[in-house]
């Protein structure tokens, strides 16, 4: 079993830094997804275990070997890339095969690990077509089995799943779920899509701008989010955040004269902060509640199970998760509360501003045995 | 262009018509004087009908220009030549194309700017060089002063000398050094995806490894294409067989003995082994243009990846 170690590593084109030091440690068969906006250095920082980009400063490590200088073919990773890159020419059987026979292993014992293979992945009616006469989903699937044929000691997949349409998506997380399941191989996924990322990893990397921003399982990162950024990233619809400031009394100022309540807010008196909600944890009360906001409804977004409500308060932008029915025409006045434990406060660098409600969710989220 | 009416139709065919005689007739040409007699083929005015006399003209075209050896010459010399210049254009395409190395750029532009130097302009040179394939090599030992060095140290005086006059090498090497073959092959490893040469990378496959297993067959219509240029251009190449051989008798090549074929101005008119003659030379090339067109077609359009 394999672990990756970076230590702070950096990556240069030309002079123009794109990865600025990263520092993390996968361990032995976990799941990493490494998420990200599109240029945050995702695929670069997974290139760099590749072997496909030189690593510019810092090390990278896979088990106890510093991999900088070893060739790819020595690292004993296995890619699956975002366009297939199967070879047009050879068949899948020959495509699945191919790094088999550049090792030399002789026809009999690479047919049968062929064969074995493309039956993990319900392929073994498809041996002898060519690439180019398979489906885009059947196609993600022989690349999927050429890396696993070499039974590699890490998987990387760059984007695999964004050329298929949304459906065959779906499928296709739950079929590398099962795979890792069964295989227990380290794993490193490259994505931008939230969804796939939080439902496939057993812990993500969250990069920015080349930096990371937040290393944790998709509960934690989602109950705790370590920046503004983070928060903003991570889940669907948008944290709502409110600019504004804590006044001497702990009241929180924001918009064009819009107040609330919030823990804490004494200790930052005079302090320009974020104020963050999810909209799941925003409800709808009644009129005159304590520590309601007054909002007024912009419009309304119908998802079927629930319906968004975007609402403006005193000039901020509130988006609140509705299950409720009956008719909201724009305009309509509403009054939303909140729990106390459910504020996310970010300092204006972007970074977390630790509180009781802060404590709390971490210690009810706290940290679990991975693989448990 | 879809247009579709009766006039626009027969002016289509008018021009395709007129394009196609202006092809075909001096092949028909070719063909109707060599199946006439001396006496057919020199009346006036001439008969554009084919006679009987076909065989007899080939096999006297045959006898009197020695074709069966030069036959052999010819083929010899555009095979070699052809696949000479296919490996050599690839290899230094895929070294320009897929190699970060310093001055790539200028080796490409290097190569590039030969294609404004045809064999004709540097004909003096290589036909030098062909004299003594050896001679740059002892220039650079020479003013190195390393082959006075040797002789004071040794007694042995170096003194290289490969000359590639009267034979296959002399045919075929000076020739193979292609510009157009190179770009044709750039351009086409310009068109393979990233991704692929990652996947062979991680796939643990090599640079030469990559080039042979991935490359050369996917290019393999571009391959033909190239090839069936070649063979024909190499075919019908005059100059260079010409100044390379002396002994014409053992290298000469068919397109240089066509010239033996035409009648002197004193001698017998006799146009019809001549044409007999140009018929059975242009044979090769012909079959391997019809042979290949398919692929050779698919190879210029090239895009079935």
């Amino acid at each position: 079993m394999t672990t990756i170690t970076f230590k702070s590593v950096k990556k240069r084109y030309k002079k123009n830094p794109v990865v600025h030091g990263v520092d993390a440690q996968i361990e032995s068969g976990e799941f990493v997804v490494i998420l990200g906006p599109s240029g945050c250095g995702k695929s670069t920082l997974l290139r760099m275990i590749a072997g496909l980009e030189e690593i510019s400063d810092g090390e990278i490590l896979i088990g106890d070997t510093v991999v900088n200088k070893l060739e790819p073919r020595e690292r004993g990773c296995a890619m699956v890339f975002q366009n297939y890159a199967l070879y047009p020419h050879m068949s899948v059987r020959k495509n699945i095969g191919y790094a088999l026979k550049v090792a030399g292993m002789p026809k009999p014992e690479r047919e049968a690990r062929v064969l074995k293979v493309a039956q993990s992945v319900s392929l073994e009616g498809y041996l002898d077509r060519l690439p180019g006469e398979l489906s885009g989903g059947q196609r993600q699937r022989v690349a999927m089995a050429r890396a696993m044929v070499r039974e590699p000691k890490v998987f990387l997949f760059d984007e695999p799943f964004s050329n298929l349409d949304a459906k065959l998506r779906v499928a296709m997380r739950s079929e590398v779920r099962r795979l890792h399941r069964d295989l227990g191989v380290t794993s490193v996924f490259v994505t931008h899509d939230q969804t796939e990322a939080m439902t496939l990893a057993d812990r993500l990397i969250i990069m920015n701008g080349g930096r990371v921003e937040q290393i944790g399982r998709p509960s934690d990162v989602y109950h705790n989010p370590a920046s503004r950024f983070v928060a903003d990233f991570i889940g669907s619809p948008a944290m709502n955040l409110i600019e504004g400031e804590f006044d001497a009394k702990g009241v929180f100022n924001h918009g064009k004269g819009g107040q609330l309540r919030a823990e804490g807010g004494m200790a930052l008196a005079g302090r320009k902060v974020a104020l963050g909600i999810r909209p799941e944890a925003i409800r709808r009360a009644g009129a005159g509640s304590n520590g309601a906001i007054a909002a007024v409804v912009d419009y309304v977004e119908e998802l079927g199970a629930s319906r968004l409500i975007y609402a403006d308060a005193s000039g901020s932008r509130l988006i609140v998760v509705d299950t409720g029915t009956g008719p909201l025409p724009g305009g309509t006045k509403l009054h939303f509360t909140f729990a106390e434990q459910d504020v996310h406060l970010f300092a204006e660098d972007g970074r977390r501003i630790e509180t009781h409600a802060s404590a709390a969710r971490m210690a009810a989220h706290a940290e679990q045995p991975i693989n448990a | 262009m879809i247009e579709r009416s009766r006039i626009f139709d027969i002016v289509t065919y008018a021009v395709m018509i007129f394009g196609m005689v202006i092809v075909v007739a001096p092949f028909w040409i070719t063909i109707v004087a060599g199946s006439q007699s001396l006496q057919e083929v020199s009346r006036v005015p001439i008969v554009l009908w084919p006679s009987s006399h076909l065989w007899d003209n080939l096999l006297e075209a045959w006898t009197r220009a020695d074709l069966g050896p030069k036959l052999l010459n010819s083929m010899i010399m555009a095979v070699g030549v052809t696949v000479a210049k296919i490996s050599l254009a690839s290899i230094s395409a895929f070294a320009i194309v897929f190699f970060n190395f310093r001055g790539r750029m200028i080796c490409f532009w290097l190569i590039f700017a030969t294609l404004m130097l045809p064999l004709e302009v540097r004909i003096v040179p290589t036909y030098s060089i062909a004299a003594n394939a050896l001679m740059p090599f002892q220039v650079i030992l020479d003013t190195l002063g390393i082959t006075g060095l040797v002789e004071t140290l040794s007694g042995l005086r170096i003194d290289m000398e490969w000359n590639l006059l009267n034979s296959y090498p002399g045919l075929i090497l000076p020739l193979v050094a292609t510009a157009t073959g190179t770009f044709l092959y750039r351009q086409f490893f310009m068109t393979i995806p990233d991704e692929l040469v990652e996947a062979s990378k991680m796939d643990g496959s090599g640079p030469l490894r990559f080039f042979w297993d991935v490359l050369l067959p996917l290019s393999r219509t571009n391959m033909v294409a190239l090839a069936t240029i070649l063979f024909v251009s190499t075919w019908n190449q005059y100059l260079w067989p010409l100044l390379i051989t002396t002994d014409r008798k053992s290298f000469g090549t068919v397109v240089m003995q066509l010239k033996s074929l035409i009648p002197a101005l004193n001698g017998t008119q006799d146009w019809n082994v001549t044409m007999a003659g140009a018929l059975i030379i242009m044979l090769p090339p012909l079959l391997v243009v019809a042979l290949m067109q398919r692929w050779f077609v698919r190879g210029l359009i090239s895009s079935d990846k």
